[in-house]
């Protein structure tokens, strides 16, 4: 396996007046090609900053970046912003609500010049129903559609661009948990089919546990432990692991007891 | 045999419906779901369900409202409140209360946290002095495990973190020993831990009161560990009823098992590939031997 990003020592600090927060502290991690890495934390936990500063939103304050082992620039030029895309938690607020479905889909294909102008519909339509929607979602605006269709859309419109990497934060936070499988086992068999490289940001480790390869767990800034997901829920290292891992409200037996054996002892009720 | 006492809350036949610009939508088509006093019932289902406009209906929050249709009986502690009115408006706040998703937004901004208990507590007892009403809204946040009472009393909720505005939410809804809590997905927009604990905190302290809990949530993985039995609804009707044991073990309607089989586990296995919808979510109501309505003969 290659790394496709490297993080070295990065770390960021946000001032506020007379405040400084530290958001990330001294954070080292390598994200394979072709894998799904979870970024796992809660909030305050930095993992939001970090795929901001993957994303080139914000610059970090010290460490930097390698892309396919050369240092990403803080000013991103254009190949880079499109090589490296986003799907958000809500994805009502990520799509403009005066444009058609067709239109935000597109609007990454026009910008990028990646197809010749006459075949940029019909790619609209490929990657509609790549994402499992009817075509003839493209004349609607995004209002009235369900959370589920609105997250397929933000996926589509990622794909256009044609990315290597996809950051996701949050993708599936916001949906019932039958729509949330659905769009889970698409975005498994995207990832597949295109070779993509995910970045899954998410508080939630049972997700984790069904679609990442890897995990890092982030607390208040800073890396706590990473590995294998099969690793992690064998025999997790740290305790704030453990406590995430107990946490987690389960529906079997066989769950309780294993959720039971790693969680520490009389910590949820000071978690708090 | 010993004569059973009548549930805190029995919904028999209820139908809600919104009449708007395009006509009537009926979104509740005649749900019925008892809570037995000091117990705890979970009403599960996704988004557009049905569930949280019940849990207001039970609170009395939308009777009366413009263009609202409401048919069937609610009964609270006896008293029919499926039309609204002076009752039910007097009960809300003392022998039913409420506690949200979000607890932050739901505490009032403008108001100190000993103002608030203050609010509650007089409405239910008008004579009560200052000095005993901060008595007993400290010894209900100390029973929360809130290590500093006073402080949280002289705060504002927005100075205070999630989690400590959620114990603080706990404290005042059940600091006048109510006979129903109903909870509509507490803490879901809290971190995981502090779900967690809240959950715990919720389930010993209505313990200690007495107090019987509807609990409305998507999250089956919590209703597993807090309630003694479970409602599933699914797009105004319900659909299963049984013990949280009977569901969990051998669930039989095909949405609760494809429900259950959405959940991801933490043994691993991956996700199985479910539909979002099926002609066969709408098949009928499954009732778990034992667990009829109250009147209702059901084989044991």
């Amino acid at each position: 396996m290659s790394a496709i990003l490297e993080v070295e020592r990065l770390g960021r600090t946000f001032v506020a007046g007379a405040h400084t927060v530290r958001a990330l502290d001294d954070i080292t991690l390598s994200i394979e090609r072709g894998e799904c890495h979870a970024i796992v934390g809660e909030s305050g936990s930095g993992k939001t900053t970090l795929g901001n500063i993957i994303l080139g939103i914000h610059a970090p304050s010290d460490g930097r970046l390698n892309f396919n082992g050369i240092p990403l620039p803080d000013r991103r030029p254009r190949a880079l912003r499109r090589a490296i895309q986003l799907v958000q938690q809500n994805p009502l607020s990520a799509l403009n609500p005066r444009r058609s479905v067709g239109a935000s889909v597109r609007l990454p294909i026009d910008v990028h010049e990646l197809r010749p102008r006459a075949e940029r519909n019909a790619r609209v339509v490929e990657l509609l129903r790549e994402v499992d929607l009817d075509p003839r979602f493209a004349r609607r605006p995004p209002r009235g559609l369900s959370g589920g269709e609105r997250q397929r859309i933000a996926i589509a419109r990622a794909l256009a661009a044609e990315p290597e990497l996809i950051v996701l934060d949050e993708p599936t936070s916001a949906l019932d948990v039958l729509v949330q499988a659905r769009v889970l086992d698409l975005l498994g068999r995207l990832r597949r089919e295109h070779g993509l490289t995910y970045i899954f940001i998410t508080h939630d480790l049972a997700v984790v546990r069904a679609i990442a390869d890897r995990v890092s767990v982030f607390q208040r800034g800073r890396l706590v432990e990473t590995g294998t997901v099969a690793e992690i829920f064998a025999a997790p290292r740290s305790a704030y692991t453990r406590e995430l891992i107990g946490a987690i409200p389960v529906v079997t037996e066989e769950e309780a007891r294993l959720r039971d054996q790693i969680r520490p002892p009389a910590t949820t009720a000071s978690a708090a | 045999m010993t004569a059973v006492p009548p549930p805190v809350l029995a919904i028999r036949d209820l139908r809600l419906a919104f009449r708007g610009a395009g006509g009537e939508s009926e979104v509740l088509h005649g749900i019925s779901l008892h809570v037995n006093a000091g117990e705890k019932v979970a009403l599960v289902g996704e988004s557009g369900s049905g569930k949280s406009v019940t849990a207001r209906l039970a609170m009395g929050l939308l009777q009366g409202g413009r263009g609202v249709r409401v048919s069937g009986s609610i009964l609270f502690t006896g008293i029919e409140i499926a039309g609204g009115g002076p009752e039910i408006a007097r009960l809300r706040g003392t022998r039913v209360t409420m506690i949200f998703q979000d607890p932050t937004s739901a505490l009032n901004p403008t108001f100190t946290i000993r103002d608030q208990f203050r609010r509650v507590l007089r409405s239910h007892n008008a004579d009560l002095g200052a000095r005993e009403a901060d008595a007993i809204a400290e010894a209900g946040l100390a029973d929360t495990q809130i290590d500093n009472p006073r402080r949280v009393l002289d705060s504002y909720a927005f100075q205070l973190s999630g989690g400590m505005n959620q114990r603080v939410m706990i404290a005042m809804a059940l600091v006048s020993r109510p006979a129903l809590l109903i909870a509509d997905e507490p803490g879901t927009a809290l971190d995981v831990t502090v779900q967690a604990a809240t959950l715990k905190l919720m389930h010993d302290l209505t313990e200690k009161t007495g107090t019987a809990v509807l609990l409305i949530s998507h999250n089956l993985g919590v209703v597993r560990e807090f309630s003694d039995r479970v409602y599933v609804i699914y797009r105004g009707s319900m659909v299963e009823h049984g013990t949280t044991g009977q569901l969990f073990r051998d669930p039989r309607h095909p949405y609760t098992r494809a429900l259950l089989s959405a959940v991801p586990r933490i043994i691993g296995g991956g996700l199985p590939r479910i539909p979002e919808r099926s002609p066969e979510f709408a098949s009928p109501l499954v009732v778990h031997p034992g667990c009829g309505e109250p009147g209702e003969r059901r084989a044991a």
